[in-house]
């Protein structure tokens, strides 16, 4: 199945070309959502068989690559279309596959009866190829394809309901702005792109990777390499300074945000840093840097999301904040946690939106929490599986969570050190308690709500059972990983199934300081207590006795401001790169620059030549008789010049 | 060997089209209009046996056809291609019959002189990009102004006087100098190799033996001409009146073909005629590419009016050619000549969708419009495309040339730096910023303007019939380039192997 | 037989020149001044003849034919013009046709 890994990006493909030329065309609902959902389906399988393939290969032989045909050639340069299945790219490829499966079914229910019925899943279709691109690729051009098609998928469905007003704007505005931020990222991967290429002379992955265990290079360039392809994961992964798009991509409909900017996509970046692991093992100050910048934006985003009140806002401030670790696992050197987190995340995030999706389906549109409460009446299978997610990240012990976030926080104390650990474990317990508030203004405490306006209700069977699915999920996905000190004979069994990615990685981190199981187990309990505590204040305090937060809102007025109004980023980017530049661009560069100095150069000589002339012309009065008479002068004078001068 | 032929066939038809159109009536329009579009369907066929018949893997020119001229001076009616030739020459025969039918409904005043300049501006650009003799070469290229003059002039806007004689001037004034230069070359080369001539093949040899101080001035001579018609910062300013105000066809053609020519002329003539004045200058002129890319996106940008925000982002998309020709390595330069098609197609292609909602509202004002993709929602989508392959996404034609371009000028020794690069790929970014802010405030959104619900009407089958050939082009040099790729690359590998030859001290 | 002195031809010649000469300058018909114009070109022709004979070489003489030649396809353009002009302003007055001017 190895060999015809590339039916699994044709599916999707393939589901997109007939929903959208022919979507339009197609009256049943019924039938778009099939052909979209079987599409992902069958990839899914493809994808499954390829995985049971590889599993069965000795770990050598684990690395295969599909070739298709040669897309760019120009000299040196010779970039295949070439697809590369290893156990990377294979638990990538399920990952998306299989929760893009769930969201499509999902999605049948959640879109039902939108004009755009058939665009919306033409368009999931196309997202789904685009990451296949992403993942399978089997080098950095055709990754680039897919990490710019997802931009763009993503940008065509957040503006999905592009006449919609959204916050200051419409939702085009919102889609505008996730396609630029990306972009910029985009620039800075480009230019890692191109360092890479001046530096090994291919773009190919395993050239470009064997060549940089074996290359003697300078230190700097690798630094610059990796800073680069950072700066791309920021944009796509949404972390510190381009997370800013992300909140913003909550304009589009649910299923969307669930896939694509919280599941898959934007964990696009953790994988591509996962992916070059040993370009930035070998980066030992980009390494800092990305930790930093993942702690960073994993806590500030934490904290933004504890104030937030539109539900997906809050979903989408703790999906950066859960990048934001991953990210920390990456940049202390941990890339199979990162991973593992990535998967879990898609498994418990996912169903937190679509949870969040399904209450929002049957409030009418309705996103503000505190216009919620005590839904878990009307609609338990929501309740209850969004219970299961929201123990899952709060890091419930048992729940695929827990492991994860464990996994990252041990490695951050081991890898990076106290303080690393410290930041990673407080964000835990904010985590812990933002999403408990969201979970007990949601479905627990008085209802809010107005009765007259709202009936809320469960979703149909199409929504609930892909939640239910994913809830499984939620719990059993994490023992794939169980750590080493619990699992006497195997081992984390995720983490030696990825080993040999990174095994050059390693090899160059050299991270071998030795921690005794009881560090270990007492930081796990530590972080636990933290997180069950953030729990229990959060649901006694939101059920309980709401004075305590008004009351802290007034104690702290202007930090709540702060928090609420997200640190002003968006506000302090807007005035002092947006708004000058446009600015610039049009008073200093158009108006001035272009209309007056050049054209007016352009211009000036025209009128100079103009004004001479004007001065001459008089001399063409018209009458023949009189340019004859000044002939006959001429030829006068000349005859006199000549006999003069015999 | 007819196969000599098939190069002056290409030139003749269009002319012989343009004739027969003259013994017709003004007032059948549509006659008229029909041999048009088959006399230039009949030069796109001739194109693609020429397309057959050329052999890419050769270096020298092919196909040639030599015929003795003006005896005294040894000038030659001299045509032959090399891949790069040829490729432009499919790029002018396949646009301009996409061009007629897309004035089908929208010319209708002159009729009979429009088809004719058109065919007669076809065969001009056709000769530009074949001729092999310097003479030739200054004919054509100073031929295909009178007709792209009054296409300008009689079928504009309200400024086309004003737009035409700008256009005219600002060329003549760059091409005046070039033809000082070639008779210089031609008396030099009389004194080096004992004739007077103007053949390129001969010229080879004797450029680069000029002496560096009066190289210099011959080089210039021959780039101020060049980088008016691409246009390079700072003397574009011709171009955003000449698109605003020539109709759409004329701005299909002007973006799709004639600005080529520009970038076509320094590949062909500047770089290996003065190989040691061109890498001296490479940084320099690399500048200037770079300003102009960010300056026309940021200009683009500000633009309330469609057609003028893409004659800008033509200046910026034209700097990246221009990077990529002097960064003299030979990804870059391939990049050039793909982007040149990119450029070519996409540009044109939203010059035509511009054009097309023009037709229907005679509004241009991006203002204007807001919501349309519930009106028009196939128009949408296809501006969606071309946008989107203006900005590069990869698996569009956009990506492949930018792509290439910066790769290949970030490892260039010519340039020896990086912040070309870095500079010039902040235009993707911006890039992004003018197409996409335009298409959401045209496209998206809630209906602006009650009058757009009548006036708009969704695309006809001759407007989708001028576009997916584009569409096609754009999608197959996205995804397959390899086609394009091949039939360049030895001919770059040979211009540029020239230029290193000559310039290897240099470079040291 | 006596021959008639090659001074008189000459002076006929520079006659008629001179006549053609002031007739351009001074009168407004157009026709006139047209047909002064055939005047002066006659009388070159004139003393192209004259010198034809007295030097004995015929390629004067083939010299007049093409003036003649041309002399009468511009007297039919001419006329063409000049008809076309008074179709046009009812007038070949040359002081009136004077548009082509700034």
């Amino acid at each position: 199945m190895i060999k015809y890994i590339y039916l699994a990006v044709l599916f999707p493909l393939i589901g997109f070309l007939i929903n959208g030329f022919f979507g339009r065309k197609i009256k049943s609902e019924l039938t778009i959502g099939i052909i979209g959902s079987s599409t992902v389906g069958i990839a899914f399988l493809i994808s499954l068989l390829a995985f049971v393939q590889t599993i069965q290969f000795p770990v050598e032989q684990r690395t295969n690559t599909v070739e298709l045909f040669t897309w760019l050639s120009a000299n040196g340069l010779n970039i295949k279309f070439a697809y590369l299945v290893d156990q990377l790219s294979l638990t990538m490829s399920l990952i998306v596959t299989g929760v893009g499966f769930l969201i499509h079914v999902y999605s049948i229910g959640y879109m039902h009866g939108d004009k755009g019925f058939w665009r919306f899943f033409a368009y999931l279709n196309l997202f789904i190829f685009a990451m296949m691109n992403l993942i399978l690729g089997d080098n950095f051009v055709v990754l680039f394809l897919g990490w710019e098609g997802v931009g763009l998928c993503s940008y065509l469905l957040i503006g999905f309901w592009y006449d919609r007003k959204f916050e200051k704007g419409t939702t085009a505005d919102a889609a505008k702005k996730a396609f630029i931020v990306n972009r910029i990222g985009d620039f800075g991967f480009l230019l890692g792109l191109f360092l890479i290429y001046q530096t090994f002379d291919s773009l190919n992955f395993q050239d470009v990777f064997s060549k940089a265990q074996t290359f003697l290079i300078n230190e700097n360039t690798f630094n610059l390499i990796a800073l680069f392809l950072f700066i791309g994961a920021t944009g796509k992964s949404a972390q510190i300074p381009l997370y800013i798009w992300l909140p913003d991509a909550m304009a589009g409909p649910t299923p969307v945000s669930a896939l694509i900017h919280a599941a898959t996509m934007v964990t696009a970046g953790v994988y591509m840093v996962s992916r070059a692991s040993i370009l930035f093992a070998s980066a030992p100050t980009v390494m800092m840097i990305i930790a930093v910048v993942g702690l960073l934006t994993a806590f500030l985003a934490a904290t933004i999301g504890l104030v937030q009140n539109d539900i997906k806002k809050v979903l989408a401030y703790s999906t950066i904040s859960q990048l934001g670790y991953m990210f920390l696992a990456s940049g202390v050197g941990a890339f199979s946690s990162s991973i593992f987190h990535v998967m879990t995340h898609a498994f418990f995030k996912a169903l937190l939106f679509l949870g969040a999706g399904s209450v929002i389906h049957a409030m009418h549109e309705e996103q503000n929490i505190q216009n919620y409460g005590g839904l878990k009446n009307y609609m338990p299978k929501t309740y209850f599986t969004f219970l299961i997610a929201a123990l899952a990240i709060a890091g419930f012990p048992g729940f695929s969570g827990f492991f994860s976030k464990d996994e990252i926080l041990w490695y951050a104390y081991v890898n990076g050190g106290f303080i690393f650990w410290f930041g990673g474990a407080v964000t835990a317990m904010l985590t812990a308690f933002y999403i408990f508030r969201l979970f007990a203004l949601t479905f627990l405490g008085n209802e809010r709500f107005d009765h007259h306006k709202y009936h809320p209700h469960e979703s149909p069977s199409v929504m609930t059972i892909p939640l239910i699915i994913l809830a499984i999920l939620s719990i059993l996905g994490g023992y794939v990983g169980i750590p080493e000190i619990f699992s006497d004979q195997e081992g984390n069994l995720f983490k030696n199934w990825l080993e040999p990615v990174y095994k050059s990685a390693e090899e160059k981190l050299l991270t071998s300081s030795f921690h005794s199981h009881f560090e270990e187990v007492l930081l796990m309990l530590i972080s636990v207590l933290l997180a069950l505590c953030a729990i229990y204040i959060a649901i006694y305090v939101y059920t309980k006795n709401i004075f305590v937060i008004d009351k802290l809102k007034k104690r702290f007025v202007k930090v709540y401001n702060l928090l609420f109004n997200k640190y002003y980023v968006d506000e302090i980017y807007d005035s002092i790169i947006v708004r000058p530049i446009k600015i610039v661009s049009e008073k200093i560069l158009w108006k001035f620059t272009d209309s007056i100095i050049i054209d007016g150069m352009v211009n000036g000589v025209a009128e100079i030549v103009n004004i001479f002339s004007e001065k001459i012309r008089r001399i063409q009065n018209g009458l023949v008789q009189f340019y004859a008479l000044i002939m006959g002068v001429g030829i006068v004078l000349i005859l006199f010049w000549i006999i003069v001068n015999l | 060997m007819t196969n000599n032929f098939m190069l002056t066939y290409l030139l003749i038809v269009p002319i012989i089209g343009s004739l027969v159109i003259l013994f017709f009536n003004e007032n059948e329009k549509k006659l008229v209009r029909w041999i048009g579009l088959v006399f230039s369907l009949i030069t796109f066929i001739i194109s693609l046996f020429v397309y057959y018949l050329f052999d890419s893997t050769k270096t020298d020119f092919q196909l040639i056809h030599k015929v003795l001229w003006i005896k005294s001076l040894n000038i030659s009616y001299h045509v032959g291609i090399d891949g790069i030739s040829l490729i432009l020459v499919l790029l002018t025969t396949f646009i301009t019959p996409l061009t007629l039918l897309s004035t089908w409904n929208s010319i209708n005043d002159k009729v009979k002189m429009f088809t004719f300049s058109m065919l007669l501006l076809e065969a001009g650009m056709i000769g530009v990009f074949i001729s092999l003799d310097l003479f030739l070469f200054y004919i054509f290229w100073e031929a295909m102004l009178i007709p792209m003059y009054f296409i300008i002039g009689i079928w504009g806007g309200e400024r086309r006087i004003y737009a035409s004689i700008k256009f005219f001037l600002y060329t003549m004034f760059g091409s005046l100098l070039m033809l000082v230069a070639i008779i210089w070359l031609a008396v030099y080369a009389s004194n080096q190799l004992g004739f007077f001539s103007t053949n390129l093949l001969d010229l080879y040899k004797v450029g680069p033996l000029v002496s560096r101080e009066i190289q210099k001035w011959m080089f210039f001579a021959f780039f101020l001409s060049f980088a008016i018609k691409v246009p390079l910062f700072p003397l574009h300013t011709w171009l955003p009146d000449a698109h605003v105000e020539a109709p759409t066809a004329g701005s299909v053609i002007l973006a799709g073909v004639l600005l080529k020519m520009g970038t076509y002329g320094l590949i062909r003539y500047c770089l290996p005629l003065f190989p040691q004045t061109a890498v001296e200058y490479a940084p320099l002129i690399s500048i200037l590419a770079v300003i102009g890319i960010i300056y026309g996106a940021l200009v683009s940008m500000v633009q309330p009016d469609m057609k003028k925000l893409v004659a800008y982002s033509s200046v910026s998309h034209l700097g990246f050619v221009v990077l990529g020709i002097f960064a003299m390595t030979i990804e870059s330069m391939q990049g050039a000549i793909i982007q040149m098609i990119n450029h070519g197609l996409s540009t044109g292609a939203l010059f035509l969708l511009v054009g097309i909602i023009y037709e229907r509202t005679h509004h241009r004002e991006i203002e204007y419009y807001g919501g349309i993709a519930k009106i028009v929602p196939i128009y949408s989508t296809i501006l969606m495309i071309v946008s989107l392959s203006s900005i590069g996404l990869p698996g569009l034609n956009g990506f492949v040339g930018e792509f290439l371009i910066l790769l290949g000028s970030f490892k260039s020794l010519v340039l020896n730096s990086w912040w070309y690069t870095i500079f010039a790929a902040t235009g993707i970014i911006f890039a992004a910023v003018y197409l996409l802010w335009m298409y959401q405030r045209v496209v998206f959104g809630v209906i602006k303007n009650d009058n757009l619900r009548q006036e708009l009407t969704d695309m006809n089958i001759r407007e989708l019939i001028t576009l997916i050939p584009i569409l096609l082009f754009i999608f197959w040099i996205g995804i397959y380039p390899s086609t394009f790729l091949k039939l360049t690359e030895v001919s770059t590998q040979s211009i540029l192997k020239s230029v290193a030859s000559f310039t290897y001290d240099f470079l040291k | 037989m006596s021959v008639i002195p090659i001074e008189y031809y000459l002076i006929l010649s520079a006659f008629m020149f001179v006549v053609g000469v002031i007739g351009v300058f001074i009168r407004r018909n157009a026709i006139v001044v047209f047909m002064c114009i055939e005047l002066m070109l006659n009388s070159a022709n004139l003393a192209l003849v004259t010198f034809s004979s007295y030097i004995g070489n015929p390629v004067g003489q083939v010299f007049v034919f093409f003036v003649m030649t041309v002399a009468a396809a511009e007297a039919a353009v001419g006329l063409a013009i000049i008809i076309a002009i008074f179709r046009n302003k009812q007038t070949v007055n040359i002081d009136e046709i004077n548009i082509f001017k700034w």
